[in-house]
């Protein structure tokens, strides 16, 4: 099955190069002290708002730092912010999800009751308002956008749990006298691992935006310390003096976002037997 | 609905709870003169004193009679600070599911009807800009270029200085002008996912029996597509409609934020940076309220628009 999904992948042109942009930017994360001409903390007073030139290919922000640097740094909030709130929603989402599949009942009422509560708040609503009553730092950040994105992979394995519950090699399993535990985590639960997959990495993209939106609105990612949404929110500012504060980390936060959702796409076409006949 | 209504002004009031520290302390802060005399009498004003399940009971009363509880920014009443702003939210927020619906239906069935077409491949392009692209970085290259570069509209506010003296033709022209750009980039992001759910939907049906008896016994292809497809395949869009709600409103703070907008998402935005919590609470409620709302209407217009709904209730 891995096989054929690598395969399948590799095949696919756009999300090859979804791939390879996404280890770039793992790579720029990285190694951002060497690839960062500029310290991005290094205030400048004879260089305000400066635009585009060779010293400075994304010009210099209000303070003048150079933004290619800020913007070389700010790969590593988003990636962090990205994958954690990922892991934490996929964490939550999974555990709530096979737990609601596999008792079913009154646990199954209640946990999805909360599901259609929480899909009930404008996200964005409830994000802010948590924000706002605890001070904003990047780990508050990522746990709140983790606690409020977990709802569709709960739908989702409680979905995959229901089918596979019922199957021969559960039931087996349940025959010899397997706990619970054992039954969902090592019979269930990687049967069910590919949808989860692809939920996982459609979620990394998601938790940037949702991070770079925060960060722009001065209730996310706090300056100094660099951030895509942060820089964009200066750019707002001098939006009629300095068109490159609001470009460049925009460019950044799309490409990140859309070599993501690229490879969220193919993976499910890549998991979808329907597709395999083609091959 | 009821156990969900409940759910919802649970989680308001454990939200505004993990404060650490009561919003006394937060005064407190702005004032570190305070007597502990005096902080003591306004926790008692804000019956902070109680214990915590009694200050849920109480507040869920006070809710249920909708009443939301005073600003503690300017002493107003909640209920009143969000009435006069939650129509322009509104209006916006439908605006933009209009221009969605207006846009996004064609796009979809023709795509599908020429599926493979280089216009559909340009949809596919489109939807993943609109799935990954972030929604206020848009606002802000079109206020450079339509506002700032070219001039031809207004950034910020839904209304010029002196707007009050114009006639209203005018005044209208006006306030069609301010809302351009914001109602264009909030249906952005909305475009691309109905464009796609139409086209798949569209699809789907297309593939169905009915459609081939139809074409085989003769029928113009006009009317296999309008009256036999297209009414089975905007079912679902239907209920995707509903599930927009939630999206829209949200996005309402920062599109809001961005251009100037008077609505609730800038009231939720200001509160949230002063830390008003009744306000945040009164706005959180609303909000889930509007989703639910829109859920019930998408639910309403599903039961008018499939008949196979209502024979089924009576079987």
């Amino acid at each position: 099955m891995f096989k054929i999904v690598l395969k399948r992948i590799l095949k696919n042109k756009l999300a090859l190069s979804g791939l390879t942009f996404i280890f770039f930017i793992f790579f720029v994360a990285i190694f951002s002290s060497y690839v960062a001409p500029y310290d991005p903390y290094k205030i400048n007073v004879y260089k305000v708002l400066t635009p585009p030139s060779k010293e400075h290919p994304f010009g210099t922000d209000e303070l003048g730092r150079d933004v290619f640097s800020r913007v070389v740094y700010g790969a590593r909030v988003s990636l962090e912010v990205g994958f954690l709130a990922m892991g934490i929603a996929i964490f939550t989402g999974t555990i709530l999800g096979a737990i609601a599949g596999y008792y079913g009942g009154w646990i199954d009422t209640i946990i999805m009751r909360l599901v259609d509560v929480m899909l009930a708040f404008p996200t964005l609503f409830l994000i802010l308002a948590v924000v706002a009553v605890l001070e904003p730092s990047i780990y508050i950040i990522m746990v709140v956008i983790g606690l409020t994105g977990w709802m569709d992979v709960a739908r989702l394995v409680r979905a995959e749990v229901l089918s596979l519950k019922e199957r021969e090699f559960v039931l087996a399993a349940r025959a010899i006298g397997a706990s619970a535990g054992r039954i969902i985590f090592k019979h269930i639960l990687p049967n069910a691992i590919y949808p989860v997959i692809v939920a996982a990495t459609f979620s990394v993209g998601g938790a940037i935006l949702i991070e770079s939106g925060l960060s722009f609105l001065g209730l996310g990612i706090q300056p100094p310390e660099p951030s895509w949404g942060g820089i964009l929110s200066v750019g707002k500012d001098y939006i009629t003096v300095a068109w490159w504060l609001s470009l460049f980390p925009g460019v950044a936060i799309f490409l990140t976002v859309l070599s993501f959702n690229l490879l969220g796409e193919a993976l499910r076409d890549a998991i979808d037997p329907k597709h395999w006949a083609e091959d | 609905m009821i156990p969900i209504l409940f759910g919802i002004t649970l989680i308001c009031f454990i939200v505004i709870n993990l404060a650490p520290g009561s919003p006394a302390t937060f005064q407190e802060e702005l004032s570190p003169k305070a007597s502990p005399e005096a902080v003591e009498a306004l926790k008692k004003l804000y019956g902070l004193d109680k214990p915590i399940h009694e200050r849920y009971l109480n507040w869920l009363k006070m809710v249920v009679t909708l009443d939301l509880g005073k600003s503690f920014v300017d002493g107003r009443n909640v209920k009143d600070k969000i009435k006069e702003r939650l129509p322009i939210t509104v209006t916006l927020n439908l605006f933009s599911l209009l221009l969605i619906l207006i846009i996004a239906i064609p796009i979809g069935v023709y795509s599908a009807l020429k599926q493979g077409s280089l216009f559909d491949r340009a949809l596919t392009v489109f939807v993943f800009t609109g799935f990954s692209v972030p929604t206020f970085w848009l606002a802000l290259l079109a206020m450079i270029v339509f506002g700032v570069n070219l001039g031809w509209l207004p950034i910020s506010g839904i209304q010029s200085i002196g707007a009050e003296t114009m006639p209203f033709h005018e005044r209208l022209v006006d306030w069609i002008k301010h809302l351009i750009l914001p109602v264009t980039i909030m249906s952005f992001a909305g475009l691309a996912g109905m464009s796609r759910y139409t086209r798949s939907s569209m699809l789907e049906v297309l593939r169905q029996d009915y459609i081939r008896t139809a074409r085989s016994k003769g029928l113009p292809e006009r009317v296999v597509i309008i009256r036999y497809a297209l009414r089975n395949a905007l079912l679902p869009v239907v209920t995707l409609l509903g599930l927009a709600i939630p999206g829209l409103i949200g996005g309402s703070v920062i599109f809001e934020s961005i251009f100037s907008i008077p609505g609730m998402g800038q009231l939720f935005y200001s509160s949230a940076m002063a830390r008003d919590y009744p306000t945040i609470m009164g706005i959180l409620i609303i909000g889930a309220l509007l989703t639910l709302i829109g859920n019930l209407i998408a639910d309403i217009a599903y039961f008018i628009v499939d008949p196979r709904i209502r024979v089924k209730r009576d079987v």
